[in-house]
């Protein structure tokens, strides 16, 4: 960790203080996120010029932008976070199962992957959510979990091969160890931080795909906020109250770089070793 | 020659795997009849509609008829407007492709050179400044992107018209907000197929011999990263279509990104469905041609897949 270079320090702190605003959100908030001042419509952040009632200014309804940024902080993560750890897990035993049993349960997950890897996922989030409820919030999870697990389905696969011909593995399987114990206590922790720096690879892609997808009105409804909401309802403001596109952008790009670059360099210090 | 039926076979299972995911998408839509036919309409009538359309057949011989007509170019009716889905899209191709066309040529004309600088020039500032660029221009929702682009020069400059297609103009933001992150795929890529053919040995034999830098370069290097590049960006064709979704909300354009959305919001399931199969075979189709590409012109791939496919 000494070695660390100063752009991944900032970068973990400001991932340190999202995860504080997505824990905390509704205990900083100064206001509900229903609350509407009509007569205080449009009011620009302080920082432009706005009084200190409103920190980071109000939107077309009057309501406070600093509240609903938190809320939307904290709705984007824990979707991003939820979507991000049951990929890792749908993937990861996908992977394991094929690699493990072989023949024909091999063949149907490599089926899966494949489709999975070449569909564009936007196209196939969208065509399932065609078909399934649109305002549910559970349902909207489980899209975004189905995002990127072909990469752990690959990389859980390659590795379990490659660890199911070294002595340790067989010599358990000599000794009588079930197929179950050798896969999650010996093959599986031997590579758990390969899958962990997918996954704060992954995690930008997934926030990027909630986002757009709430942006473009399919995601995360009204009256409930997330960052693209946000988003999606200040762009028609774009021009007399743009602080309602840009604060909430600003903090998706603080996000999604800072997790970016992290994973970059995870990644990096892995291949290294 | 056998690797390549292996890879067909699974591009046709894949391609079986989509079909059936779509005919899915179409038949948990409900009941057709009742969804073509008014409320008041007496059960013969009902019953011959189901007749005429198959729709009293067991759903196996259904797909069938279902994979008959996509054949046939029969990829079923708007529920929205009555009319063909694939007339639909077709209307809105020219203005997607007009989108897409240029975006290709910006995003590897900005993105080769880049990635071949920073590979020439490896550890040094200007490679550093080259991958963390890409990372940030990954890391920015295109929706984010563009919006920042109309805020600078629509809403800040008044230099171009926000939305629509007014002139040539209208081209610039869509394409940049399209292009910014493929020019990013793209000179990582280029960056690190270089890095590999340059470490390769046969540069030092190039050198030995007192080739020129300059020929050194036009003879071996770029030769070498020229398919891989071919193949990528037949790959990156998903992106660009979903970059072009993104591009035209944004904008304004009538093309069929914004059908799709507009099809999703409104539950216009043979829309949606036809356009999942059309982007989604013409992937299958792209990978298939890539994979032989790659193993036709380097063994090394097929043999590796061979050994693989044997393990």
């Amino acid at each position: 960790m000494k070695h660390m270079p100063p752009l991944i320090r900032i970068s973990f702190g400001a991932v340190i203080l999202l995860a504080f605003c997505a824990v905390f959100a509704g205990v900083l908030a100064p206001y509900p996120t229903d609350e509407l001042d009509l007569l205080n419509r449009f009011a620009p952040p302080v920082f432009i010029g706005g009084s200190a009632d409103h920190l980071l200014g109000t939107d077309s309804l009057g309501r406070d932008l600093l509240s609903m940024v938190l809320r939307g902080i904290q709705v984007s993560l824990t979707v991003a976070v939820i979507g991000t750890i049951g990929g890792a897990i749908l993937g990861t035993t996908l992977g394991l199962l094929s690699a493990w049993f072989e023949g024909w349960v091999e063949a149907v997950i490599g089926i899966m992957i494949d489709f999975q890897a070449t569909i564009p996922n936007l196209i196939l989030a969208l065509a399932l959510l065609t078909i399934l409820p649109q305002a549910n919030l559970l349902v909207f999870i489980l899209v975004m979990t189905v995002y990127g697990w072909e990469r752990y389905a690959r990389l859980a696969r390659a590795l379990c091969l490659q660890a199911k011909g070294q002595a340790y593995v067989q010599a358990q399987q000599v000794l009588g160890a079930s197929a179950a114990r050798i896969v999650l206590r010996t093959i599986l922790p031997n590579f758990m931080a390969v899958i962990v720096v997918n996954m704060s690879i992954n995690f930008p892609s997934t926030i990027l795909l909630e986002t757009t997808l709430s942006f473009l009105g399919i995601g995360i409804q009204p009256p409930d906020t997330s960052l693209g909401v946000l988003i999606g309802q200040g762009r028609e403001q774009l021009y007399n109250a743009p602080w309602t596109v840009l604060v909430p952008g600003a903090v998706i790009l603080v996000a999604t770089i800072a997790i970016s670059l992290i994973g970059d360099w995870a990644r990096d210090r892995i291949e290294m070793e | 020659m056998n690797w390549i039926l292996l890879r067909t076979g699974r591009a046709l299972l894949t391609l079986l795997l989509l079909i059936g995911f779509s005919f899915f998408v179409l038949s948990i839509s409900g009941d057709p009849a009742l969804s073509h036919l008014s409320a008041d309409v007496d059960a013969s009538a009902i019953d011959a509609f189901r007749r005429k359309w198959g729709l009293d057949l067991p759903l196996w011989q259904q797909f069938f008829i279902y994979v008959r007509g996509l054949f046939h170019g029969d990829f079923g009716m708007s529920y929205a407007t009555g009319r063909p889905a694939l007339e639909q899209i077709m209307a809105g191709m020219p203005v997607t492709v007009s989108l897409m066309l240029p975006t290709i040529f910006a995003a590897i004309g900005l993105g080769l050179p880049l990635g071949a600088f920073a590979a020439m020039r490896r550890g040094s500032t200007a490679d550093r400044l080259t991958i963390t660029l890409s990372v940030l221009a990954l890391a920015v929702p295109n929706f984010l992107l563009g919006l920042m682009l109309m805020y600078v020069f629509s809403v800040h400059l008044g230099w171009i018209e926000p939305s629509g297609i007014v002139d040539w103009r209208s081209y610039l933001m869509p394409v940049a907000t399209m292009a910014l992150p493929m020019a990013a795929i793209f000179a990582r890529f280029t960056r690190s197929a270089m890095l590999e053919i340059l470490s390769h040995p046969m540069l030092d034999t190039a050198r030995a011999g007192g080739l020129q830098p300059g020929r050194i370069k036009r003879a071996h290097v770029l030769p070498n990263i020229a398919v891989p590049l071919v193949t990528i960006t037949a790959l990156e064709f998903g992106h660009l279509f979903t970059a072009a979704v993104v591009a035209e909300s944004v904008f304004g354009w009538p093309g069929t990104g914004r059908l799709l959305i507009d099809s999703v919001a409104s539950r216009d399931f043979a829309v949606v469905q036809a356009i999942l199969l059309l982007t989604g075979t013409t992937m299958i189709l792209a990978n298939l041609l890539a994979d032989i590409a790659y193993g036709a012109i380097d063994p090394r791939v097929r043999d590796q897949r061979r050994r693989r496919v044997k393990a």
